[in-house]
């Protein structure tokens, strides 16, 4: 098998070994879940449920309004015990619905399976994700049932499947594809259905060549192909994936449907096929939970809802001085200020560890190892400048919005610019410039 | 930066060895003036002394002193250091955010000022000849018609450093040596001492084609003079250069163009100060209107 990759990128020790070869186990459900309405890119959903009001597991307690949303459902039986705003790991309060466990995992009456998945139709298929409320499992949440409906106009011939995980320390994907194999790929298959793709590509890095093996066992009957990829960061990255399989650039500013793909995460796959299959609705995820503070690192399947403290307990706690938690992965994660924020759909990682205090930042020398590492073929370091200097027209034009934030001109700058802070305040005032331009008559 | 001290060692022990004393003092006087100026300089804009010790300042200071001749008086070499420093640097805004080398400016400065003193050359001491002055193998070449009457140093004494010039540029072995360490460390881009050796080789060699009688090879002009000094340690210097691979080719092959149109053509022995001082001022330009392709951009997309 040839090994693609994409130019440029970085490659961070991998420090997988931790979880690696700990297999997924249930966390167990904890007393009370705190489940936020919004967990994905779009809209909030609406609150179905009210204070003192009984739900069962699997219970849809929020309703997407708009397309770019998604449902929320129950990830335990029991009682609402308010609806109001809290703690997220976006760092910003959401209204989120807290229900007190009953212990009892009762099943809303209405969950059922197709009874052949594969006799579906691709609007048929779509609906039911819709229903599970699923999202990318990848960590940027996007509502798959959205990226399943390609417009019109839009021929799709290519559905990647992203088994990259390139993020260091994370395995849930890796444990996944080792644990759940015939589901990723009859899943990976509906999509193709939905999106009325010709083949699957699924990429894999070649550091989990174990993992690419045991899904090709299984890929026979389908349309689908496993490429290995360099273990190279951000592989995973979407655009970078969709590169390195096709050699196709999705333009600035456009999607995958603009180049004929759509491409789906291996958990995100395996939640379509248990939603289209068994209609289970989206209320658990895989979840690693390791770094040198935790003290035995695990992958653990979550309830959605489940406070960050639960799993850390759950892996033997903090050890250690702890001083940094991060929801997500080393690279792109957010780093939390506390543990009391709930596992929501997008939580592909808790990692805990102890840094020293962050290195001084002295001023760019122009080294340009930031410009040689963008994935983007971005130069980060002027744009830094740009939008230290306000200068907004300029940074924008010089592709500040092509950023993906993936973090690699902040790992590789030897004066420690923090590069990626002044990408994100930059991308923020830019996007919100605009929006207030296109809101004027 | 620490590596870029390191590969100037074997420069320096050179330097030591063939002008011994001058050149520790002109060594010692340039970094403690600039040092010095760093100092006054921070003092004074209110910032923290901490970038004392990041090596820059000491860099140029030693960078300086390679660029002067043995003889050349103390006291200006002083003046050239905090020149370098202060308008080559600090008035900038300090490390990063200046255009010119800073060295170079303070060089440039010399030559202007006193320019008896910074074309006055004494024989290396190994040489033991007893001289008030001594030319240097591009002067010789340049005003004694030295290919002609077949008087041109021998290539091997300039391989070694056995000849007239500025304290660190002599020995080519000692450069050359410091070159691959910078090198193999990836300290510095290879497209920069690679472009400007390709540029003066085809530029001399062409000349050296048409008439061998008149003009030297191109192997001389690289081992002679500043070459390689300016090659590997001074137009590599980041700040100063441009951030980009294609940009970094323009760069490179601009400088060795100019150096060789100088040296061949035009009035002084030596081009390799003004060619990389000529090419820094592009720097800005080069960086603005080469860019790197953002991934998926249009052809005519800018």
């Amino acid at each position: 098998m040839d090994k693609a990759t994409f130019p440029r990128g970085i490659h961070p020790p991998e420090n997988k070994e931790g979880t690696s070869d700990k297999p997924l186990v249930p966390l167990p459900p904890p007393e009370k879940v705190v489940i936020p309405l919004l967990q994905h890119f779009g809209c909030a959903a609406a609150p179905l449920v009210k204070k003192g009001q009984d739900v069962f597991l699997g219970q849809k307690i929020g309703e997407a309004k708009t397309h770019f949303s998604a449902h929320v459902h129950a990830s335990v039986s029991g009682r609402v015990l308010s609806v109001e705003d809290y703690n997220h790991c976006s760092g910003y309060p959401v209204l989120a619905v807290t229900i007190a466990n009953d212990g009892k995992d009762q099943m809303a009456p209405e969950t059922d399976g197709a009874v052949d998945p594969f006799s579906l139709s691709p609007e048929e298929i779509r609906q039911k994700v819709r229903e599970a409320g699923i999202v990318g499992l990848g960590g940027a949440a996007f509502p798959t049932a959205v990226k399943l409906s390609p417009p019109k106009d839009k021929h799709i011939d290519t559905l990647i499947i992203n088994g990259c995980e390139c993020e260091p320390l994370l395995t849930a994907d890796y444990r996944q594809m080792l644990e759940y194999p015939e589901a990723i790929i009859k899943g990976a298959e509906l999509a193709r259905v939905a999106v009325g793709a010709r083949r699957t590509l699924i990429g894999i890095e070649d550091n989990k060549g174990d993992a690419a093996s045991i899904l090709s066992e299984h890929s026979d009957h389908f349309p689908a192909a496993i490429r290995l990829l360099k273990t190279k960061y951000p592989q995973g990255a979407e655009k970078n994936l969709i590169y390195a399989l096709l050699r196709r650039e999705v333009p600035r500013g456009g999607l995958p449907f603009d180049v004929g793909v759509v491409v789906q995460n291996v958990g995100t796959v395996k939640a379509i096929w248990e939603a289209v299959s068994a209609g289970k609705p989206l209320y658990e995820r895989a979840v690693t939970v390791a770094g040198n503070g935790i003290r035995e690192p695990r992958n653990i399947w979550a309830r959605i809802g489940t406070p960050s403290q639960t799993a850390v307990d759950f892996c033997g706690g903090l050890i250690g001085d702890v001083n940094t938690i991060i929801v997500g992965g080393p690279m792109m994660g957010i780093a939390q200020w506390s543990l009391d924020v709930p596992i929501v759909k997008g939580t592909s990682g808790i990692l805990a560890w102890r840094t020293s205090a962050p290195a001084a930042e002295h001023p760019c020398i122009r080294c340009a190892r930031c410009i040689e590492h963008c994935p983007m073929g971005l130069s980060p370091t002027q744009l830094a400048k740009f939008i230290q200097f306000e200068k907004w027209e300029q940074a924008e034009k010089w592709g500040a919005l092509d950023c993906v934030e993936c973090g690699c001109c902040q790992y590789i700058c030897p004066s420690k610019i923090p590069l990626v802070h002044w990408l994100r305040l930059g991308k923020n005032k830019i996007s919100r410039a605009k929006r207030k331009k296109s809101d004027r008559p | 930066m620490v590596r870029v001290i390191i590969a100037l060692l074997p420069a320096c022990l050179a330097a030591l060895y063939f002008f011994r004393l001058r050149a520790l003092a002109l060594i010692v006087v340039c970094i403690i003036a600039c040092l010095t100026t760093e100092a006054i300089f921070l003092w004074a804009r209110k910032k923290p002394l901490s970038p004392l010790l990041d090596g820059s300042a000491i860099i140029t200071g030693l960078l300086l002193a390679m660029t002067l001749p043995p003889s050349f008086p103390l006291s200006s070499a002083a003046i050239g250091a905090v020149v370098s420093i202060a308008l080559g640097k600090q008035i900038f805004g300090g490390l990063g955010h200046n255009v010119f080398n800073p060295a170079l400016v303070g060089r440039a400065f010399l030559a202007t000022a006193f320019p008896v003193s910074i074309t006055t050359w004494l024989p290396p001491a190994t040489l033991k000849v007893d001289m008030a002055t001594f030319a240097t193998p591009l002067g010789n070449l340049k005003f004694q018609e030295a290919v002609a009457h077949g008087t041109l140093t021998p290539l091997q004494d300039l391989f070694l450093g056995n000849v007239g010039g500025c304290i660190g540029e002599t020995s080519a072995i000692a450069l050359l040596l410091g070159g691959i360490y910078l090198l193999s460390k990836r300290t510095i881009d290879w497209r920069i001492p690679l472009g400007i050796t390709l540029a003066l080789v085809i530029f001399t060699g062409a000349f050296w084609l048409a008439d061998p009688i008149r003009y030297a090879s191109p192997l001389f002009h690289l081992l002679a003079g500043g070459f390689l000094l300016g090659a590997i340690y001074m137009a590599t210097d980041m700040v100063t250069s441009p951030v980009t691979a294609p940009a970094t080719w323009v760069y490179a092959v601009g400088i060795g163009f100019v150096t060789g149109l100088i040296r061949v053509v035009g009035g002084y022995p030596e081009g390799v100060m003004y060619s990389i001082l000529l090419m820094n001022a592009f720097v800005p330009l080069l960086n603005i209107f080469i860019r790197p392709r953002i991934l998926g951009q249009r052809k005519k997309e800018k």
